[in-house]
């Protein structure tokens, strides 16, 4: 067993992170390594509390799990209800490697599905596990009671997915992550019951507390009434989710945010990856600058549609008026082996490019037509709505037209970030005792995450790994007794306390959404779809100046000791600006395109991604310098044994 | 200002906090454009009041399209307003005229405190879960998935039910404050499924009682609840609730 301590001083004394990956074939690592672990006997484990904070699908599912296991578990979340984490709005489906439409899937081929997926930019073993436990995943969810689309004859249906050959995904209706996520939330609630799970809903964490080098507790504030408090743990397991609102506008839910990993960060958690976001191919155009939202159309719907633009850019005439002869089918033409299933990454860059050229339609001129019309010919309309219906009706009921008659206007969003907190094999950062699963880990997907596969990665860090390991650090490292009564916890919260005052006092003119919207537009023109250094460097300045107004001048209403969003929401986006700051650094190091980070610096003739492996085959981790300094950056090595890096190619 | 642009008239409830006594606070809004949903007028509001050094109207929001049940607006009297199978978040702005007056209450029910304005407590949702909406399964501890085979059928209405969104809707349309819409759609959910059968009985007893301990009121076959429902959640699972009932206690 390696000794978590000196694994910590490793990560800062050298540029080199060791991810603690077990030795061995890497078919049976999980396995041998689970055989190896330390265990906590069952009589002992509510002697030991640990601290889930989220509860979508990968802190609903850890904290239940821990819970079962017999753990003290208190459990942490910004809604009203463990319910509504934003996993709940999830659509498409969940990808598993059971091979039950026979058409030759196997665990070896969803994992070499994702490591090509994410343009070789992620860690084999992590990878190879989480296929593994995919199939785990389904058997678990089926018995909660998870009412997944079924065939006649009473077995589980498939679909498809973008970037794959197979139909593995597994779907409820458009609700996938819903009906998952309410089965967590079962199993959590059960727990609730059973009284190893105590819930603090509508609390916000804004602190980690360190004591002795170790993750001991959080600083949590109550939505509801203001008050601040201090929560002492052995462990703390974050599961707070991605960091898509940095560009404002996004498929996420609002109140999705970067606080908690952004505070564990300044506390010593190497940020990795940043860069790594997924702009998401089908969504619905933006419309208009009091927009608070963009709404994703589920990938599924490119199982079916078909995604075309006029082939002249003076093209004039209605949709349906247009000669199959003057359509441009581009990803069909382009990539004829995948056609409009190709990876998120290279749709979403695809409509930009076509949209650049002047092809784009609508008023904008930034979206593409997603049809229907040879689907509802073939399989009819019924079919159609049985597969869509409730995607057709949310599109209808947003832009007041019929998709059904004319085809949908899509066009890419900020979706899902693929960067987060670094964490080794046993999804632990840098800091002993933290522990980060599901999409607020840097993760399994490498630099571009396929479709199905962060349900399936939350589930699986929850559900599996972060139970094990946690379990596995408390027998191994025998935390010392720690309460809240311990002096690090009261500089945490008088540091909280000062930050809300700040943010009460400052009393300017700038709303705190105006400058939200503003480090979004930021973002979005040179931290989003293509990257380039000049780009990059002007939205470092831009950003730090945005910064500074919005210390001198914003306007946070309302006082600390009641339910005020617009506090929230302040705090959120002063991280926002500084998250946003490192995401640039690490889009401008990283001088290669990679999955969806595409450097205009760095393609092929054809335009497609090149990748530089000699140079950036690695995880770029940040380490915070303090308020002054600016990061430094440390580099996990990534090794390929398996699966060979090659030009990613969906032609 | 875009030619298509209207005005609205709000009323909107405003109430300090949990004791604290309400009233409906007029304001007036220009520059509302019938593409923005329900909740984008009142950010735009928002913004408004907090340039003008009014204290903004608390509302709380996450998904925005219908899925996490967190808004919920009382629109002109109506739970989640004039859409039938649309949340307060899928309401848009096309749905009313220039100079209409638009009154905004919250989800109001004995059990649901209000927060502040129009943000209420629904912790006692969560606590009727708690009693018995799940399938006892330990993580780790389930047969291989295709094991347990479900007639295509019964695993369609499981999910009619399962849809439920937990938005409370149906206890503020009611007359009797009554969650039983909430409550049975769960139970309905694992009813019809072979999963949820051992523990049928035990689940529904013990559901109800909370749901009656949390201080609900009881169902008199309205169906102001499924009108309201943006899941459209059929009223036939109160039934089925029911019959569930008494099968346990008979
Ligand atoms: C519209 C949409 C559709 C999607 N569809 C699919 C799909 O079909 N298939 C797929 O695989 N993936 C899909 N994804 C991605 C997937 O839903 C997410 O990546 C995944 O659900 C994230 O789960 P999570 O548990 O990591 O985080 P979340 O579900 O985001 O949960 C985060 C939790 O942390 C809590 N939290 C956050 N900050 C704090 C704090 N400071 N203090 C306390 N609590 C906090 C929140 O309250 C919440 O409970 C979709 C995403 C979107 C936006």
């Amino acid at each position: 067993m390696n000794d978590v301590t000196s694994q910590a001083a490793d990560a800062t004394a050298s540029s080199v992170l060791n991810s603690r990956v077990p030795e061995g074939p890497i078919e049976d690592l999980w396995d041998n390594y689970q055989a190896s672990m330390k265990l906590v006997a069952p009589a002992n484990r509510r002697k030991h509390t640990v601290i889930v904070v989220g509860t979508g699908l990968a802190g609903g599912s850890a904290a239940a799990t821990l819970g079962e296991m017999g753990y003290n578990v208190l459990n942490f979340c910004i809604s009203d209800s463990p319910r509504r984490a934003h996993s709940i709005a999830a659509q498409g489906g969940i990808n598993a490697a059971k091979n039950y439409r026979n058409d030759g899937d196997s665990i070896y081929r969803l994992f070499y599905d994702t490591v090509k997926g994410g343009d070789f930019r992620s860690r084999e073993a992590n990878v190879y596990r989480l296929a593994q436990l995919s199939n785990n995943i389904i058997d678990q969810c089926v018995s909660q009671g998870v009412p997944f689309a079924r065939e006649y004859g009473g077995t589980l249906a498939n679909r498809s997915f973008g970037g794959v050959q197979v139909e593995r995904t597994f779907y409820a209706r458009g609700q996938t992550g819903q009906q998952l996520l309410l089965g967590a939330y079962s199993a959590l609630m059960r727990q609730v019951d059973a009284g190893t799970v105590t819930m603090h809903a509508h609390h916000e964490m804004l602190d980690l507390v360190v004591v002795d080098g170790q993750a001991r507790g959080i600083v949590a504030r109550d939505l509801n009434t203001g008050e601040i408090r201090t929560f002492a743990a052995d462990a703390v397991v974050l599961c707070t989710g991605g960091y898509s609102p940095v560009f404002f506008l996004s498929t996420n839910a609002v109140n999705c945010n970067a606080t908690a990993s952004w505070r564990c960060y300044k506390r010593g958690a190497h940020f990795a990856n940043p860069c790594y976001t997924q702009i998401h191919p089908t969504c619905i155009p933006q419309a208009g600058d009091y927009q608070s939202k963009l709404t994703l159309m589920s990938e599924s719907l490119r199982n079916d549609g078909r995604v075309w633009v006029p082939r002249n850019a003076d093209e004039t005439r209605p949709p349906a008026q247009i000669p199959e002869e003057d359509r441009l089918y581009y990803l069909e033409e382009t990539y004829p082996g995948f056609g409009n299933l190709v990876p998120r990454d290279i749709a979403s860059r695809a409509a930009k490019q076509v949209c650049d050229r002047g092809l784009g339609v609508g008023t904008s001129g930034f979206a593409v037509y997603l049809d229907f019309e040879e689907a509802i010919q073939r399989l009819g309309r019924d079919t159609v709505a049985g597969r869509y219906g409730n995607l057709f009706d949310m599109y209808h009921e947003i832009t007041a037209e019929d998709p059904y008659s004319s085809p949908m206007r899509i066009y890419p969003a900020p979706h899902y970030t693929m960067g987060g907190l670094w964490v080794d094999y046993d999804l632990m950062s840098t800091v002993p005792g933290l522990f980060v699963a599901g999409e607020a880990n840097f993760s399994d997907h490498g630099a571009n995450r396929l479709g199905a596969s962060a349900l399936m990665q939350g589930l699986a860090d929850g559900y599996f790994v972060v139970p094990a390991t946690v379990s596995n650090y408390i027998a191994d490292t025998k935390p010392a007794a720690v309460t809240t009564a311990a002096p690090e916890f009261a500089a945490a919260e008088s540091g909280i306390r000062d930050d809300v005052k700040k943010l009460l006092s400052i009393k300017g003119k700038r709303t705190v959404r105006e400058l939200w919207w503003e480090l979004g537009r930021i973002m979005w023109d040179n931290v989003g779809m293509a990257r380039n250094a000049s780009g990059l460097e002007a939205a470092i300045s831009e950003i730090q100046g945005l910064r500074e107004e919005f210390w001198k001048d914003v306007n946070v209403p309302g006082t600390p000791d009641e339910w005020n969003k617009m506090l929230e929401t302040a705090a959120r986006v002063a991280d926002f600006m500084e998250l946003g700051e490192v995401m640039a650094r690490d889009a401008l190091e990283r001088r290669e395109s990679c999955g969806g980070h595409f450097r205009d610096e760095s393609q092929s003739a054809e335009g497609e991604a090149q990748r530089n492996d000699a140079d950036f085959q690695h995880v770029s981790a940040w380490e915070y310098k303090g308020p002054d300094s600016a990061p430094t950056m440390h580099k996990e090595p990534l090794h390929f044994d398996h699966v060979k890096p090659g030009t990613r190619s969906y032609k | 200002m875009a030619s298509n642009a209207i005005t609205v008239k709000l009323l909107i409830w405003r109430q300090s906090g949990p004791t604290a006594a309400g009233q409906l606070v007029p304001f007036t809004l220009e520059n509302v454009l019938p593409e923005m949903s329900f909740l984008e007028m009142l950010d735009l509001l928002n913004e408004k009041l907090v340039r003008e050094g009014t204290d903004p109207v608390a509302i709380d929001s996450d998904c925005r399209e219908g899925i996490c049940g967190t808004c919920g607006l009382v629109i002109n009297g109506i739970a989640h307003g004039p859409n039938s199978g649309a949340a307060t978040c899928e309401v848009r702005m096309r749905s009313f005229r220039d100079g209409e007056t638009i009154v905004i209450e919250p989800f109001r029910a004995a059990s649901f405190p209000v927060i502040k304005d129009l943000v209420v407590d629904r912790a006692a949702f969560d606590r009727i879960m708690a009693a018995g909406g799940y399938v006892s399964i330990n993580t780790g501890s389930a047969p291989e998935a295709n094991a347990i085979p479900v007639q295509r059928a019964s695993a369609e209405t499981a999910m009619d039910a399962a849809s439920c969104i937990g938005c409370a809707a149906c206890v503020a349309a009611c007359p009797n404050a009554s969650a039983s819409l909430f409550t049975s759609a769960k139970i309905s959910q694992y009813a019809l499924l072979p999963q949820g059968r051992t523990e049928a009985g035990r689940r529904v007893v013990r559901m109800v009682e909370a749901m009656d301990a949390e201080g609900f009121g009881n169902c008199s076959n309205h169906g102001e609840c499924e009108a309201v429902c943006p899941k459209e959640i059929s009223i036939f699972n109160i039934g089925r609730m029911r019959r569930e009932y008494l099968k346990a206690v008979l």
